[in-house]
């Protein structure tokens, strides 16, 4: 059931070792691609129908194609290995096992784009691959991959690393780009988008780690070839982070169109000491929570924009019958509560009023008004929130509202249980 | 201290979180004071609001005094469902503090923190810049006492 493409040097080669990234096939694609004309390359990945891995699921082709007809000649790259929804972590692992393979494909994209610089923005929290990173750029530097007229093609380009500080919302590109320019982490409203005026008010190519990590292979295989993977909206493979109550939790890489309950049970060796499992939330914090029953549904991003959502990322959390829906609504509601970043009224109040209704219900207090209320409330904070974070805060709620109702309700009718 | 990084980097607005991350991470006391805002703002050309601004809105920087160590513990769900809880009794018993406080001895802080990217190693937790796995009581006290020691 496994595919591995961007995870297949995973524990196979020295992550710190150039040469052993050379002689599994590493930098060929850049090599192949500097004598290409830069939009045929572009053009390449369109073929892939390659998505965004970072959670949104955009079209990777159209944010190139867009930038590299931008008038503006100082362009920035950005790689967001910014990381920070709870139970992802396989951009981490990217990054600490295989890293010059999304350098790699920032470099080809970067020439495809004309980028003039690149930033690699790591969450604060990820210190191990902090140090790998600065290690493998400047090997990637000391042998020419990376700096002055890379492989003596002409072409000048360089990363820089930028760190974190411990804020969720530095993951939302424009949030990230103030981060960078060394602001407060807090989005600009679009339009202008990114790739119009971003860093530094200059075109800006943002994506996720994965994203970047799937370029050489797609210059390698073809287009069309990596678009027979996967499905027909969704091609290629995804790396999956799987956690909570499973025998082996872990970053695991399958085709799209996988179901859920395969990768739990097969890969994930099933509910840990044979427990049934009560629910599983797909995405991370984000992600709607799904019972038990649904585990069918397939790994696709069409299936998982059904929610209403955008969970591309890949989390799967697994939680047995030991735990209880609004205790776990409510590690969901505080965590969005600390990271609003309070620019929007829907998002800073009612992220507070979803914590406070959320305790209602575990104290027992609820009533039938409580529960109209939570779900008013979190379908305004959904359409009316500035980004990402407020829209998908409320996603947890709105999706037990309705594959758990009976929960809430039981709450409400026999507050004595 | 704080000159000697502020030299390092260009005089642009852009350096500010990698100064402030720098320089909070040598300091043994984990802080950034007013004075320190001031000859920050002042080294850049940006008003001491906007850094006062940056400060407040990372978690990572803090404006009290804290320990020698930071201890932060993972609160989202992948690490709750996997035992977290335990994890966290022990430390308050082992360091005679509560969530959010600093020993006596100014050694340990106690802190929360988002999920630390080791949801698969559930539950975790981070000192310093070191990241645990696997966490249960025993080697919770095993960790503690080998920190203890060291200093
Ligand atoms: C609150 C919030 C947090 C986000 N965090 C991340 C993140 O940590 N990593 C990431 O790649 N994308 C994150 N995104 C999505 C980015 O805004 C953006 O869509 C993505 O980096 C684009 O890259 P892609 O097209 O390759 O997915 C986040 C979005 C929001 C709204
Ligand atoms: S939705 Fe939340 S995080 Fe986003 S801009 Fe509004 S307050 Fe900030
Ligand atoms: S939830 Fe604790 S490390 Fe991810």
């Amino acid at each position: 059931m496994e595919q591995k493409i961007v995870s297949k040097r995973f524990d196979a080669i020295n992550p710190l070792s150039i040469d052993d990234y050379l002689e599994s096939g590493g930098y060929k694609s850049l090599k192949e691609a500097l004598k290409r004309d830069r939009i045929n390359i572009i053009e390449e990945i369109e073929a892939a129908r390659l998505r965004g891995r970072g959670g949104a699921a955009f079209p990777a082709h159209v944010k190139m194609m867009g930038i590299a007809k931008e008038e503006e000649t100082t362009r920035y790259i950005i790689c967001n290995a910014d990381e920070g929804e709870p139970g992802n972590f396989k951009d981490r692992q990217l990054m600490e096992k295989d890293p010059h393979q999304f350098i790699e494909g920032m470099v080809i994209t970067a020439f495809a784009i004309r980028a003039t610089k690149g930033y690699i923005y790591i969450r604060g929290e990820y210190d191990k691959a902090y140090s790998i990173l600065e290690w493998t750029l400047e090997e990637a530097r000391k042998k020419g991959y990376l700096g002055k007229n890379i492989l003596d093609s002409g072409f000048d380009f360089d990363i820089e690393l930028r760190s974190g500080a411990g804020s969720y919302v530095c993951g939302e590109e424009f949030a990230l780009i103030e981060s960078i320019e060394g602001k407060p982490g807090r989005t600009r409203v679009k339009p202008p988008f990114p790739t119009q005026k971003g860093l530094f008010d200059k075109p800006t190519l943002i994506n996720n780690v994965e994203t970047f990590a799937n370029i050489p292979h797609i210059l390698e295989m073809g287009g069309d070839e990596f678009a027979k993977i996967g499905t027909e909206s969704s091609t290629g493979t995804k790396l999956v982070s799987l956690s909570g109550n499973v025998n082996n939790p872990g970053v695991y890489e399958v085709p799209f169109g996988v179901p859920i309950k395969e990768v739990v049970e097969k890969l994930g060796g099933g509910s840990k000491d044979g427990r049934k499992i009560k629910m599983v939330q797909l995405g991370g914090a984000c992600g709607p929570i799904i019972p038990e029953y649904m585990l069918d549904l397939t790994i696709d991003f069409d299936r998982f924009e059904d929610f209403d959502s955008k969970t591309g990322a890949g989390a799967i959390i697994v939680m047995d019958e030991r735990f209880d829906v609004f205790d776990v609504l409510l590690r969901v509601a505080e965590f969005f509560e600390h990271e609003s970043c309070g620019k929007c009224t829907p998002c800073r109040e009612g992220n507070l009023q979803l914590v406070k209704l959320v305790e209602k219900f575990i104290n027992r207090k609820a009533t039938q008004k409580d529960l109209i209320n939570i779900e008013s409330l979190a379908r305004v904070m959904h359409q009316t929130s500035l980004c990402g974070l407020g829209q998908t805060a409320p996603t947890a709620i709105l999706s037990t509202l309705k594959y758990f109702r009976d929960d809430y309700l039981d709450l409400i009718e026999h507050p004595e249980l | 201290m704080l000159e000697e990084i502020l030299k390092k980097y260009p005089q642009h607005e852009d350096s500010l979180i990698e100064i402030l991350l720098e320089y909070q991470n040598k300091k043994t006391k984990r802080f950034i004071t007013e004075e320190e805002i001031a000859q920050i703002s002042n080294y850049l050309g940006v008003t001491e609001s906007k850094v006062c601004s940056v400060v407040s809105f990372y978690t990572f920087f803090s404006t009290e005094p804290r320990g020698k160590h930071i201890i932060q513990i993972c609160k989202d769900v992948p690490c709750y469902v996997n035992g977290r809880g335990n994890v966290l009794k022990t430390l308050e018993q082992l360091l005679n503090i509560r969530i959010g406080e600093t020993t006596k001895d100014e050694k340990f802080t106690l802190e929360y923190t988002s999920c630390l990217g080791n949801c698969d190693g559930a539950p975790a937790m981070r000192i310093d810049g070191k990241t645990f796995t696997n966490l249960n009581p025993n080697k919770v006290k095993a960790i503690i006492s080998e920190y203890r020691g060291v200093n």
